[in-house]
Parts: structure tokens; sequence; C-alpha cells
């Protein structure tokens, strides 16, 4: 790199010049890290301060600048570069807030500021300013797949953007469940009756609008591609495919109704006259604002009972262990049916706990005041009896056994999400296949399960699901945190839930769509690195084709081309670096991320020898909870070891096992690495950093003893953000005991 | 952050709680042009104050960390704090908005040192903690404070602790003669995501809120589970300071009562049996700490309901379906008394606890009538989606009482409406 040119700024301010020798940090500057400029100032941030570096960058042709003042989340509006590349020395929350103002510790403050300003002048010397990747041909059409009310409103509501769409629905017609349903609950003041469903009015909206384009009787039979550039095959039932380019998709695949089929403690099927709740909108509908009768002989139902939570928050097998949602506000809509047309039926709806939240609240009352009876109970039978069915149950609030016989018997049942092949359930039935077969593992076998996208991904043809089979985010503060980047579940398939909700999510859904073909446009990472440019690449001479990034990539972005080299898909990517991390010859970077960027910071840090008694640590903090916690515990003016010396990183997967190791060759007496909270509830934005670093370094572990160094000198913690105090205890802890161990004796070789 | 002028194609959103940010991002990241006005000094709004989020038990500062460098990356997005809506005019695709901001006495120079602080004697109740302790008159809301920049409370102006802040403060960043300002901008759509507000507890009187020091809000429990909170992360009891072993839980604490708050708050049956977990989270498990819930109908729905199952396997908490009558107080010894009927069983009960904690209901900060006239609201005052709200968004709890992960959803979509309108004026634009 003939021009690049390397300025550096020391800040004087917030006591740095008091605590600091300012003079020695712009000799490290000049000599050591090789800065063609370099500038102290006594107030770095200030309008003046920020002007003289934009000044150098532009007339001095500054194409990389390291400023040595407080942590890089401080002062980030004033230091603000988009143009070159950059990095921060942290000596102000990294060092002078961390360590006492005294005269003996003046001289190991200073080595810390010396050594963090050498680690950001290697980390600059192999950094680049990430090139743009944009795109000319960016696609932004929108694939929608699924008719039904979620579908319809993402199509729409896109669409009302500016975007074009392709609306798929796998049935011979659009309105999915809700076209079926004769009304729903209300969404309006003052919520007291039912409402109109809406499907039809939404269907005509999605007729009308030029910019969608609606497949019936279809379903996508491939996608393989990018955000950007996806192409999908729809496939229509009566055969013919067309092969479609794209560049986003929402997928609202909806549900599939429980099958009450194994609740024969309630008579269904046996009986005719016991139906769920899809059974008895469709009598609702045959009744058309009449009274409905009931199946099996067509007699006015005088008497009917609501069945709450059949077959649904129960660990019975076959049940749903979860809570549907919609199912309480369904049963008081449909008893209003019965209510509404003759306040004289009988109208009972069983539950244990009634779950109306929001303003369900006031419909419930409107029940209560329309003469619905509720009553709290668990019903252990139907039986037909007579020309009747009994039910027995038990009453919790009279603590008896009791029954009653009605006309009709409704059962509350659940949804089912449509999401497609499980990865988590094929990497099971993989494990089970290698292992011995037993005779019963067949009769236990799920039937297959058809794909929706058929992705064409190493990790799996759809979106991973999450818990009880829904295509949902892990994390409550982004609920559109997709694992694979460009696809957006959205209603009953994320999540069980009624239409109002659905619509909701649908519109959300439709703008992480929209945004992701933006981005893609624009050559931008995706949330959480937002905005981010750089992407990984490799060196295909040094590749040994051994697919670990492939495997390992939390999102699925990685292919393999026909000579099963690794095919990076940068619009998949979230930038995570686990890819580089996975690397066993470390052939993968990014430009302003690399294995030399960190690599060659650890390696900067001056080593004392052994009978200096000053050991040295190092500390790999996940840039979102650890580092943070550091700088937290720094505002708070807590003190920690004056030896260890701290690498932000944008996730533990992507530290690299050589990080470790030639840590441990260069002298460091002991390496901390802090990541996230793993395991199911983990917390890792990126899946598994957390997870693969400690199993990665329980792999260092055996090369350490080879080595027969303790395996104590490399520790992986769990760190939350908020685990200000503990962080703090922890780097004093570890540093008491590498006290304890001793100096690494590699040291000085 | 931007210094692009707003025009009618520019999204205004009003509060930066995780709705706010969340709508203001994901506009942003759309390629569209934000203004993110904040009332308070800092973002974050009512998340911020949380201990932990349910069901995942995950630290509600983690996802601010990252929507905080997502509007540090962002030059799409400028951000008011201390700021509040005076007044809006116009019509869809064009508004007229003036914006009242308030002084903060301390300028972009502050590097949060925290020399002010230090040389600053008065104190004031402090708003982060629900008044629950105090902090010094220039002081920075809390731990990750966006922007990071202090603050002077307007109480100190003029006093000779404002100098002493004035004179501590090497960088010039402090100016006690700032002034309130008003910045006039256009805006084509409005997203209105002012949060909510804790149902005013005092106003159920059976439950002495007022008069007995031992009945706390659900929202101060979370304060003090912080440890760097109000009592440093432990459970004490307000009248004697001694650590709550028997704890009662009070749901639908103005909730679901026509007398108050006619709407369920969706939230309280899951953030008790969240803090119920805190309980076993602070006291060993051999300890005699116990916890209560006195419930109507316990709502944990979809697979919120491992949650419960999962607290209900706790023989340290117990249940009890009723709808507390009353509360009293034991004089000597500070404790609260329940009394109630059970209805499983239909049992008269008079239980005495060490704290009683109220699940308490969620209002909306600002009711729908007072967003703009004619904003069409429901009786709780959420703002209701509705064609004559011209491009006034509700999104999260201004519109709903909703949890986290729904509010979120619920600005998400917003974001989306209001790039229709603001996309639809550009079209517009072009074609004139």
């Amino acid at each position: 790199m003939t021009d690049r040119k390397i300025a550096t700024y020391i800040c004087g301010g917030c006591g740095l010049g008091d605590r600091l020798d300012l003079n020695q940090l712009e000799e490290i500057a000049r000599i050591e890290n090789k800065s063609d400029i370099v500038r102290t100032h006594d107030f770095l941030c200030n309008s003046e301060g920020v002007s003289q570096i934009r000044k150098d960058i532009d007339d001095e042709q500054v194409t990389h600048v390291v400023i040595a003042a407080c942590s890089r989340r401080a002062k980030t509006g004033a230091f603000a570069f988009d143009d070159i590349a950059f990095t921060r020395a942290n000596l102000r929350e990294g060092v002078i807030w961390v360590r006492p103002d005294s005269e003996d510790m003046r001289e190991t403050t200073q080595d810390m500021a010396d050594d963090y300003l050498r680690m950001a002048g290697a980390e600059i010397q192999y950094m680049q300013q990430p090139e743009v990747d944009r795109s000319e041909d960016s696609n932004k059409k929108i694939l929608v797949v699924g008719g039904g009310m979620s579908g319809m409103t993402a199509a729409v509501e896109a669409a009302r953007a500016g975007y074009r769409i392709l609306l798929v629905e796998k049935r011979g017609r659009l309105g999915g469940t809700a076209a079926s349903l004769w009304k729903r609950t209300p969404t309006r003041e003052p919520f007291s009756d039912p409402e109109d469903t809406g499907a039809g009015e939404l269907i005509a909206l999605v007729e009308r609008e030029p910019n969608i384009e609606t497949f019936l009787n279809s379903a996508i039979s491939r996608t393989s591609g990018a955000p950007g550039r996806f192409s999908v095959d729809i496939s229509r039932e009566s055969g013919g495919t067309r092969t479609e380019n794209v560049g986003a998709i929402v997928q609202a695949s909806g549900f599939t109704r429980f099958d009450a089929g194994i609740l024969s403690e309630y008579s269904y099927p046996a009986s005719a006259d016991v139906v769920d709740q899809h059974e008895l909108e469709e009598l609702a509908r045959s009744a058309g604002g009449g009274r409905i009768k009931r199946p099996s002989d067509g007699k006015e139902v005088a008497s009917v009972v609501f069945i709450q939570c059949a077959g649904q928050r129960s660990e019975k097998e076959g049940h749903l262990p979860y809570c549907s949602g919609f199912c309480c506000n369904a049963s008081i809509k449909q008893a209003m049916y019965f209510k509404d047309c003759d306040p004289g039926i009988d109208t009972n709806i069983i539950y244990t706990d009634l779950r109306t939240p929001g303003n369900g609240e006031d419909f419930y009352r409107s029940a209560q005041r329309k003469g619905v009876t509720f009553t709290k109970g668990s019903v252990d039978a139907v039986s037909p009896e007579s020309d009747q069915l009994n039910v027995s149950f038990t009453d919790l609030i009279l603590d008896e056994q009791t029954a009653v016989n009605v006309d009709l018997v409704v059962l509350a049942t659940g949804q089912v999400p449509n999401s497609g092949v499980s990865i988590e359930l094929e990497d099971a039935a993989e494990e089970s296949d290698r292992n011995a077969k037993t005779p019963d593992a067949d009769q236990t076998a799920e039937v297959p399960v058809d794909s929706i996208l058929n992705l064409t991904y190493r990790q799996g043809p759809d979106l991973p699901h999450l818990r009880n089979g829904f295509s949902d985010s892990h994390f409550i503060c982004f609920p559109y945190e997709t694992r694979r980047t460009g696809i957006y579940a959205c209603g009953p398939v994320r999540r069980p839930m009624d239409i109002a909700q659905a619509i909701d999510d649908a519109t959300g859904a439709a703008l992480k769509a929209i945004q992701a073909v933006e981005n893609a446009a624009l050559g931008r990472g995706a949330h959480p690195r937002s905005g981010d440019l750089s992407f990984p690449r490799y060196r295909k001479e040094g590749c040994t084709q051994c697919k670990r990034c492939t495997v390992e990539c939390p999102f699925g972005a990685i292919d393999e081309d026909e000579q099963r080299y690794p095919l990076f898909n940068e619009a998949r990517c979230r930038r995570c670096g686990t890819c580089m991390g996975a690397c066993p010859v470390r052939v993968i970077s990014f430009d302003n991320y690399s294995i030399d960027t960190v690599g060659q910071q650890l390696k900067a840090v001056d080593m004392p020898d052994e009978f200096d008694e000053k050991p040295r640590i190092l500390i790999l903090a996940c840039e979102n909870d650890a580092y943070p916690a550091l700088d937290m515990a720094a505002h708070q003016r807590r003190e920690y070891n004056q030896f260890v010396r701290v690498v932000p990183i944008r996730c533990l997967g992507s530290v690299n096992a050589v990080w470790v190791t030639d840590a441990l060759n260069a002298g460091y007496d002991g390496v901390m690495l802090m990541g996230c909270k793993k395991g199911d509830d983990y917390q890792c934005h990126f899946v598994k950093g957390s997870d693969m670093a400690h199993d990665r370094m329980g792999k260092i572990n055996d090369s350490l003893q080879q080595l027969q160094l303790e395996t104590e000198r490399v520790e992986t913690y769990e760190i939350e953000i908020t685990d200000v105090d503990r962080v703090v205890e922890l780097i004093n802890d570890y540093s008491r005991k590498i006290n304890e161990i001793g100096m690494n004796p590699f040291k000085g070789f | 952050m931007t210094d692009a002028v707003p025009t009618n194609e520019t999204i205004l959103v009003v509060g930066a709680g995780i709705s706010g940010v969340t709508a203001a991002l994901e506009a942003a990241e759309c390629g569209k042009d934000v203004v993110l006005v904040e009332k308070s000094p800092s973002v974050g709004g009512r998340v911020a104050q949380l201990y932990k989020y349910f069901p995942k038990m995950c630290r509600p500062l983690c996802g601010q960390e990252i929507n905080q460098r997502r509007m540090d990356a962002s030059r799409r997005l400028r951000l008011y704090t201390m700021a509040e809506i005076e007044s809006v005019t116009g019509e869809a695709g064009n508004y007229d908005v003036s914006i009242r901001i308030r002084p903060r006495y301390v300028n972009e120079n502050c590097t949060a040192c925290g020399a002010c602080a230090d040389a600053v004697e008065a104190e004031i109740k402090n708003p982060h903690n629900l008044n629950l302790n105090a902090v010094k008159a220039a002081y920075i809301p809390y731990s990750m404070s966006y922007p990071q920049r202090y603050v002077l409370d307007p109480s100190i102006i003029g006093t000779d602790d404002a100098q002493k802040a004035k004179e501590a403060c090497q960088y010039g960043a402090i100016e006690l003669d700032m002034e309130e300002a008003t910045v006039e901008i256009k805006a084509g759509a409005i997203i209105w995501a002012t949060g909510w507000n804790p149902y005013d507890a005092a106003k159920i009187q059976p439950y002495g809120y007022d008069r007995y020091d031992n009945v706390i809000t659900s929202l101060e429990l979370e304060r003090m589970m912080d440890p760097s909170g109000p009592t440093g992360g432990r459970i004490l009891r307000p009248s004697d300071n001694r650590e709550a072993r028997s704890i009662a839980f009070i749901q639908c604490a103005g909730s679901r009562d026509q007398n108050h708050l006619s709407h369920c708050s969706r939230i309280c049956c899951m953030a008790s049996l969240k803090q119920s977990t805190y309980i076993s989270e602070k006291y060993s498990i051999d300890s005699d700490a116990t916890t209560t819930i006195y419930y109507i109908d316990i709502r944990t729905i979809d697979r919120l309901e491992d949650f419960q199952k999962r607290v209900q396997a706790d023989e340290k908490v117990r249940f009890i379906k009723s709808k507390v009558a009353n509360i009293t107080e034991d004089r000597i010894s500070g404790d609260v008394v329940l009394h109630g009927v059970n209805t499983e069983g239909y049992q008269r009960y008079d239980n005495q606890h060490d704290l009683a904690v109220l699940a308490i209901g969620m209002e909306p900060s600002v009711r729908a009538g007072a967003v703009g006239s004619g904003i069409a609201g429901d009786k709780s005052g959420f703002i209701q989606a509705d064609a004559n709200n011209g491009a006034i968004f509700g999104a999260g709890c201004a519109a709903n009482a909703l949890d986290v992960n729904r509010a979120v959803q619920s600005a998400t979509a917003a974001a989306l409406r209001a790039i229709q309108v603001v996309n639809g004026v550009a079209a517009t634009e072009a074609g004139s």
C-alpha cells in the first residue's frame, strides 16, 4: 500500500494529560507505529479537534486514523469518519479511569497506555476502509409466501410503499383461514361485538393492486441466492415452474388446525355434535346470522359448552404444550353468535385461565352482559347421552365434580405452525439413523414434512425453528432478527396469534423485507451490524476445502462451489466473523477485521521478561456485552488489574485459536475470553459464538497440556452487559490466580 | 447523526423508548430521514428501568447497546433530547411541527468525565430510580445514557452549585445561560411512541399505597433489583430497610377494573412471575423466603406458558385465585395484611406478608386526545388506527398495552406506514 497515510491524534483531556506522559505516547506513535502525522490536542473531541482531523483527511490525504482518547463507545458523534479506516486506543475508560492516580502506579498506568497505543498502531497497519460492494442489478421485488391475512397484508403494505410483489398461495383462493370465518373478534371501540373479518376487503385490495402479481395453487420448489438476488422456482400444482428473481422474502405460511382427532375423551370425532372452533365457524356461516343448527340432526342449538385449552397447555403426548392465545376471545365471539341470535340459548365457556389481554377485557365484559356463562373448571369427558352430550367437569370454584347436558360442544383447539422442515429435528434424525435403529423408532417416526421455502442452503431448507416448531426470533428486543438474512416470518407461523396481531406483524415483516432489499443494493450489512460495509473474503490458494466455515456459519451464508470451495454470499452475511474464527488455515478475513488486525495487536504489546514481575493477561471481549460492561466499570471508576490488555471483538465466535496460541507463545501469562450467555437462553446475536468459543477453547486445553502449560491459562467466561461488578471481580481474581500459577515459561523465547 | 434539513419526506418519531428508537432506526435503515424527539435527557425509556426481560431473563441494556450502535452508524437520524412536541399543524405528507427544547445547561462539549457532579452539592430525587433515592443535581441519567452527556437540574440554576459545576468543567461544556428553544421542522409522517406510565397506585385506595410503606409497585421492585439501583440490588422493605422474605404480588392492580383501567395490561402476569424468580435469585434455595401471587387469571400466552409452568413447579411460590379486597398494616411489625376470599373453595384469608408488590397496570403516557385533536383513541387513551388520523401513527404502548416484543413489532409496522406516506410524497414531487 503506497498510498497509506497514517495519522495519530492523542487527546490530553479528561485527565489524560495529567496522568500520562503524552510525549512518550507521541514518540510511540511516530517511531513504533510509523504514523505520518502525530498531533496532540488537549480536547480532541471539541469542534476544533475534530476539524483538525477532518482537515488532515481532506488536505493531507490521510487514509488511516488512530484516535488515542476515550473508549470507542464514547464521543461517537464527534469521531464519525465514514471515508477512512480508523481505530481508537482506549486510554480513558481502558486505562486512567480504572487505575488509581498514585505515584507508585504511574509506571504501570503508562505501560497500559503505551500498549493500547501500540495495539491501535498495529491494528491500523492491517486495516482497510471496506470497499463498497454496490450491486447495480440488485433486485427489489419482494416474494410473499402465503395468501392468508398475514401474506396479503405484507403484500399490500409493501406494494403501497412502492415495491413490486409476488404473492404465492398454495390453495386455489386467497384469504387463508380468515376467509372461512363468520366474524372476527373486535378491533375497535367499544370492543363489544364480533366484527367482519376484513378478509373479503383485503382480497379485493390485493386483486386491485397493480404492484402485486398473485400465483394461486403454487408453492416454492427452490430458493437460492441472497438478499437482492434470490432466485425462486414457483411451481404450479398443475405442473409448470416459473423462475423469478426477488430481493427479499416474507414467509406467511400460517398454521394448520390442531388435529382434535386424538381428543377421544371429548367424543371427537365420534360425535358429530362435538366440533372444533373452525367447524363452528362453518356452522355459523351456513346459519348466516340465524340460529345455528347442530350437525347430527339439524336441530337448532339451545345449549352449548365451549371447552378451552382443548389439547393445549398440556404435556400429554400429542398435545400442544403452549397456549395459542387467540382461543379465549374466539370462544367468546362464538358464544355471541348464539346469544346475539337468541339470548335464551345457554352458552357456557369452561376455562382454567381466561386470557383476554388488552381490550379483549371489554369483549369479555360484553359477553358477561350478554349472559354468557364463564366457568372455571376442567373438563374430564364428553359423552353422548340420549340425544345430547354430557359434559362432566370439575368446577374449580365450587371444588366439586359436576356435569351438564348440552346440544353442542365446541373444542377450543390450537394453532400448529406451517414452518416446514426443522433442521434440529433433521440433525436428530441423522443422529438416530447413524445409531442402531430400534424397532419402535419406526413407529414414532414423524410424518415427513414438506419444506416451505426449499432453500438450497447448507443449513437446511427452511427458517430454523425456535420453540414448539414456530419460526420465531430468539430475541425480545428484535422480533424480526432472522437467522436467514432477507427472509422474514410473520403471522401464526412465527407465533400463535389472531388476525389483528397478524396484520401488525405482517406489516412489520414487510418493512424488514424492504430494508433488506435496500441494504443489499448498497452492500450494507443487516442488523445487528447495520450498515457495516465489510464482508468476508478468503484466499483461495490457502484454502483446504475443509468446509468448517460453511458448516459453522450461523446464518447459512456460505455455499460451496462446484470445486467445493466456499462461496460467500455477502448479502446473507451478518459480519460476525464466525467463519474467520473457524478457519484452521486462517485464510478468511474482513477488510477492517482480520486475523492480523487482532493478531498483530496482541503481538504489539510490550512483553516484559520473566523477572520484571509484570505479567500480561490478554482479554478478548465481546463488543456487545463484556466491552460495555468494562466501560461502565470505568465510569464508576472501578479498579482492575494493570496487567490486562483488552481487545474488543465482534463475537467470541470470531476468535481464531491462533490468537490464543500466539498469545501464549508471545509470553502472555493468561488469556480471558469474555462472551455472552450461552445455552438455551443464549444472548449471542450471532447465535452460537459463545458456545463455539467454549468448545474451541476446550480443544485448546489439549494443546496446553501437551506444552505442559496449565489449562487455567485460557479461561472462557459468560458476561452480561450489566455485570459491572462481576467483570471487575473476575479480572482481579484471575490476575491473582495467574500470580499463583506463576509466569508463562515461554516468555522470552 | 444527520445534518440534513427535515422536509416533508422526513419521518418524525416522538418518544425514544424502545418503540420510538425501533421505529426511528427501522425507517432510517430503509434510507429515510428521521427526526427522533425524546422528552427526557436520554433515550431508553421504560425498558431502561427494567432489571430483566421475561421470559429469557436477559438484560434490557443489551438490546439498547445494539440500538445505540445502530444510531451511531445511522447518517439519517437526528435526535433531540429534552424535547417535546409543542404543536403539529398540516396534513398527511405535509406537517409543520414545533419542537420545544428545554435547556440541558450542558452542551455537546461534555466528555462525561463527571467533574461537575463531583463539584455540585445539591441533590435531587433520582427520576431513573423512580425517586426512590437521590442523585447529584448535575447528573448522568443512568449508566448507559445516550447521549452520554450530563444534565444540570434546573433547580440549581442561579445558585452557587451551578457556578461550581461551571468552574469544575474544563471543557466549556456548561452553559448556565442556556434557554429554552423552539425548533420548527417539516415532516411527512409522525410516529407517536410515547409509551406508558404505571397507573397511579394511590388511586387504588383499598391497597393503601399512599398509606403503607411496605406496599410498592412492580416497577419499584425492578429498580430495587438493579445493583446500581436505590437499594443496591436488595429487596428492602421501605419501612425498616429489612430484607423482605415473604412477598405478595397483587395482580390486576388497576387493570381489568372499570373503576380504574378497563383493559387488561397484558404484561403484569409475566412481570410478577418473572419477579418471583428474582426472589429465588436473591435468597438461597434453603431460605425461608416465599412468594404468594394473588391473581384472577394467569395470562401467559404462547410460549410464555413454559415460564408459568416453571414458576408453578417452585414450591416456594404459592398461587391464590383471588382479587385482594384490601390491605391493612400491622402497626408493630409494619407488615402488610391482605384480606380477601380465595375463590377456589371460597375461604376467607387474612394473610400477613413483609411486602406487597402491586402488579401495576399500564396507561398511555400521552392519551390519544392529547396527541392531536381528532386522533382516535380507545377509552383508556391508547391511539387507535383510523383513517382520520392522517399520517399520525401510534406505535408500541402508546397504541396498546403491549410487552416489549410486541411493542417492537408494532413500532416496526408503524415505520412502514410512515414510509408509505413519505414515499408517496417523494413520488408526487418527482412527478411534478
